[in-house]
């Protein structure tokens, strides 16, 4: 029995005991799902084993629109708890567990995947490849960071969640203050993600480094495939801090080091410079794709070119590099003194400058346009002055004097959504609408996903603004309860209706998603926004193979060419597709590398080492294994392309 | 666009109730660092609504024009490259703006991390606040005595708070008389502030530091001169003197009321002396005089 005690949950409730049952019987209805309709095949062939780079995309849509509504929940339970002063609806302890998982899902694995989901839809079809430069790889990045959400997500069934916040700071998510194992999940779920996404960041470069279409240079790339450019290349200079980081804490975890603990020359500050150095260009990460998105879109429905595409890419370019050179910004309050701070204050405000230079592009893209009020577009409209108050405020944290009284505060909590629900979620959610049809061949819903983008936007601001108050007023971040005396109470009130609203929001995506399925129309062309650049030249839903013909292309905005200045995109005669082969390994070295993880987290020992043999096999054998891909042939590729032009 | 209309009052709204309502604690200063950093926010909240304004101006005046129903269907949209005199603007007035609150910013620095102006020529009072979960521990060497979880102070001093932890990090923070600062296990960090008028305010630890941090909270008094000289001698009188076995009890994790004691910690348990980086005084990093190498750690 003693064995099976570590898997207890160190602090059960009814929602825990409820959570299980609930996750028992999803897994049970899954299972004989699949048995009664005799899909698990499908599910092998089609999904579990693909390298198409478009059927990953979507895998890691599907994911990260799941995570969302995870984190979205325990949102909604901390507003709830804060909604009223000494509420007793969370205790401490469930509170911490709360917003630490809060965080996690929701950059780890909410936006990340979310924006993977993205740039694995989108870019190979705007740069007119026919994959992604390592399909493989590519599969395999998608079900290590899978495997990494599940392996945390099961922490607060299984041994209890990590509690320690989002930053996990030592010591206080050492062994000494969190004894649970809930910060041994934090460690190895983000490490196993993180190595997927590093990898990502490795495909990406290559693919669009290596595969863009004839004619295609750097300068006439699409500014999405810019935006996530430099997003992959700043994945691959700040995963590997994150990585050491990680590494070193789950040293200090499991096998008794001393890097960040109390005693013995620990040193918790270099912790928190560690991950800052990883985070903050991991906000950058996160909004460079996101900026993308609303230029792809503000450009097609304003009818208009992307005004000052060289500034954009410069700006984006500079962003990167700066990114980098302002993680002190995230504690001024730690004491390294007026010189440093200075010196972080003026690189963090400078790097507002290239932001700005962007809001303003946008402005000027849609001046002299013909602006269509579509979903997409609404989205940016409403992005351009919820993210310019997120912006500003960020101006006002980066005065490191002043920050002495914003840091730890509602303040900065309302500034990071500020700039990462208007920046980052409302942009997938545009880039999700805009791109559904690439990616299932009909449209949403514009009516419901007006309503929610209204309801999205009202909600944050009802939810937010007021934590800015607060925050001057006082209220420090991560506190479960505040007495009444505080008068925090009827502004978090204020607070947690607009969770509500939000809330709202986002089941509205899901009943649209709902609705569109039953009852949009499957009649749709390849271009149904009258877009501009390459990924609407080939059909909705894209073949596998996505271009019969690789296009040569002229400038950034390939199909407008072909639509308005008559250039030819698809020169010359079918011939046969060479395409990679669908592979089990991925997955199934994936789910040794949950068994790994889950071995670390309880210190399972055995299999812990049997599984480190088993991922090394793994990757001996793909050494010396031949697999040539396999070949479409034209007779295929006709019929394929005359059966998609009947759907038209 | 009505929805631009409605963002627009939302935000002044916004800037009326910051601006206007005098109890937000951050901008109700009671000493002169909560000032200049009070004095900051306002400054930069100001510049920035202008920002704001101009942007929301924009995007206002472009949709009322530029939208699709507003204009000829046959209407094909200009194709514009970039203009560098257009850019150079777009480019040149945020670095104006930037450079201008770098500029405050940098002397706010400085002016935050010294001796609260108006007070140089007065000898600070030293005073040790250590936080253990999930209270805090006022020691004063000068006085030869030592509180808990409550802070007395007198008006007419600088007050030089050097901060560490016997836990987890921590954040020494009240809101009326300045900006907060680290407490961590490994090293000492100083925090100068002073308090112009006597009041009572709301002091506590921002930093998450595990279950009981909401309740990890202290009560501040600041007293004229004579009235803390008149309670240093009430406590010497009436208090218990701090033994080592005492306040070893009083690190076990959990709340506790104030608490008053005779002697400081100090002797028993000096402060961690450490210095990580940053410091000017690493050759002193070997001794284990507590008061003098500790009190060099300031950045000047």
């Amino acid at each position: 029995m003693e064995f099976f005690e570590r898997f207890a949950v160190p602090h059960p409730s009814i929602a825990i005991y409820a959570s299980m049952v609930a996750i028992g019987l999803t897994m049970v209805a899954i299972v004989a799902g699949l048995t009664y309709f005799k899909k698990w095949g499908y599910l092998w062939r089609e999904w579990l084993t693909t390298v198409d780079h478009k059927r990953i995309g979507i895998m890691y849509l599907i994911s990260a629109l799941i995570m969302l509504f995870r984190g979205g929940v325990d949102a909604i339970m901390m507003r709830a708890q804060l909604s009223a002063p000494e509420n007793t609806l969370l205790d401490a302890q469930h509170y911490n567990e709360i917003f630490t998982t809060h965080g996690v899902v929701m950059i780890i694995f909410m936006a990340m995947p979310f924006i993977f989901a993205m740039m694995n839809i989108v870019i190979p079809l705007q740069i007119g490849a026919r994959d992604v430069a390592f399909p493989r790889l590519n599969a395999l990045s998608f079900w290590l960071f899978f495997m990494g959400a599940m392996l945390f997500n099961i922490s607060f069934v299984v041994g209890g969640s990590p509690d320690a916040g989002w930053t996990s700071y030592f010591p206080l998510a050492g062994n000494e203050l969190s004894t649970s194992v809930g910060t041994n999940y934090y460690m190895i779920a983000i490490q196993i993600s993180g190595i997927g996404s590093l990898m990502t960041g490795i495909n990406m470069i290559t693919t669009i480094l290596k595969m863009r279409a004839p004619g295609m240079t750097l300068m006439k790339m699409p500014m999405f495939t810019w935006s996530s450019f430099i997003a992959n290349v700043i994945i691959v200079f700040a995963f590997p801090v994150l990585t050491i980081a990680l590494a070193l804490g789950t040293m200090d975890r499991l096998f008794g080091t001393q890097f960040f603990t109390i005693d013995n020359g620990g040193m918790d500050m270099l912790w928190a410079n560690l991950f800052w150095v990883w985070g903050h260009p991991e906000v950058y990460i996160l909004i460079l794709p996101a900026f993308g998105i609303y230029s792809e879109v503000i450009s097609t429905f304003s009818r208009k070119n992307l005004y000052g595409y060289k500034s954009m890419v410069a700006s984006m370019v500079i962003i990167s590099l700066m990114s980098f050179l302002v993680w002190a910004h995230h504690f001024f309050t730690m004491g390294q003194g007026a010189l440093t701070n200075s010196i972080f204050s003026i690189t963090t405000m400078a790097i507002a400058v290239p932001t700005g230079v962007k809001i303003f592009n946008w402005l000027l893209t849609m001046y002299k346009g013909k602006i269509e009020i579509t979903t997409p577009m609404l989205y940016s409209l409403l992005f351009i002055p919820l993210f310019t108050l997120g912006g500003v405020t960020g101006v006002m944290l980066a005065m490191s004097a002043a920050d002495y009284q914003y840091h730890n505060t509602m303040f900065l909590v309302a500034h990071f959504h500020n700039v990462i629900i208007p920046g980052v979620v409302f942009a997938m959610l545009a880039g999700l609408t805009y791109y559904w049809p690439k990616m299932f061949g009909f449209m949403l819903n514009e009516r419901i996903g007006k309503w929610t983008a209204w309801l999205l936007s009202i909600g944050f601001l009802l939810a937010f603004m007021p934590m800015y108050i607060t925050g001057l007023d006082g209220q420090a971040r991560r506190m479960y309860t505040y007495s009444e005396s505080t008068g925090f109470g009827p502004l978090n009130m204020v607070s947690f209706v607009g969770a509500i609203i939000m809330a709202i929001g986002f089941v509205l995506i899901v009943y649209n998603v709902y609705y569109s399925v039953r009852y949009a129309s499957r009649d749709i062309s390849a271009d149904p926004w009258d877009a501009r650049t390459l990924e609407w030249a080939t059909h909705n839903p894209v073949p596998e193979y996505n271009f019969a013909v690789l296009p040569e292309v002229k400038s950034s905005e390939a199909l407008w060419d072909a639509k308005k200045k008559g250039h030819v995109l698809f020169k010359g005669e079918y011939e046969e597709i060479h395409m990679p082969n669908n592979s089990g390994a991925p997955f199934i070295m994936s789910i040794i590398f949950f068994v790994l993880g889950f071995s670390l987290i309880f210190s399972l020992w055995i299999p812990a080492i049997i599984s480190i043999i088993g991922v090394f096999a793994f990757m001996t054998h793909r050494s010396f294994e031949q697999d040539h891909g396999h070949h479409i042939s034209v007779k295929e590729i006709e019929e394929t392309e005359t059966k998609m032009r009947g759907a038209k | 666009m009505k929805g631009k209309w409605i963002l627009l009052s939302v935000f002044f709204t916004l800037a009326t109730v910051l601006t206007g309502c005098e109890r937000l604690l951050v901008l109700d200063p009671k000493g002169p660092q909560a000032a200049r950093q009070a004095q900051d926010i306002m400054l930069s909240i100001g510049i920035m609504s202008g920002i704001v304004l101009v942007v929301f101006a924009l995007l206002i005046f472009i949709l009322l024009k530029y939208r699709a129903s507003k204009q000829r269907p046959d209407y094909e949209p200009p194709h514009m490259e970039g203009n560098i005199w257009v850019e150079a603007i777009c480019v040149g007035i945020p670095v104006i703006i930037v450079a201008y609150l770098s500029f405050v910013s940098v002397q706010s620095n400085y002016i935050v991390e010294a001796t609260p102006q108006g007070y140089e020529d007065k000898e600070p009072l030293v005073i040790y606040a250590s936080s253990s979960d999930w209270k805090w521990h006022f020691s004063y060497p000068e006085e030869n005595i030592e509180t808990v979880n409550y802070l007395y102070i007198p008006t007419d001093r600088p007050i030089e708070f050097k901060l560490y932890s016997y836990g987890p990090i921590t954040s020494f923070w009240i809101p009326q008389l300045g900006g907060q600062k680290y407490a961590m296990s490994d090293m000492v960090t100083t925090l100068h502030l002073a308090a112009d008028v006597p009041g009572e305010f709301m002091g506590r630890n921002a930093n998450f530091s595990g279950k009981g941090f909401a309740e990890n909270t202290f009560e501040v008094t600041a007293m004229s001169p004579t009235k803390f000289v008149e309670w240093v001698d009430e406590v010497k009188e009436t208090a218990d003197p701090l033994t080592e076995e005492k306040f070893d009890q009083l690190l076990e994790p959990g709340h506790l009321g104030r608490m008053t004691f005779t002697g400081t910690h100090l002797d028993f348990m000096p402060p961690p002396n450490h210095n990580h980086g940053s410091s000017d005084d690493e050759s002193d990093g070997e001794s284990h005089n507590e008061d003098e190498n500790q009190s060099e750690h300031s950045e000047h």
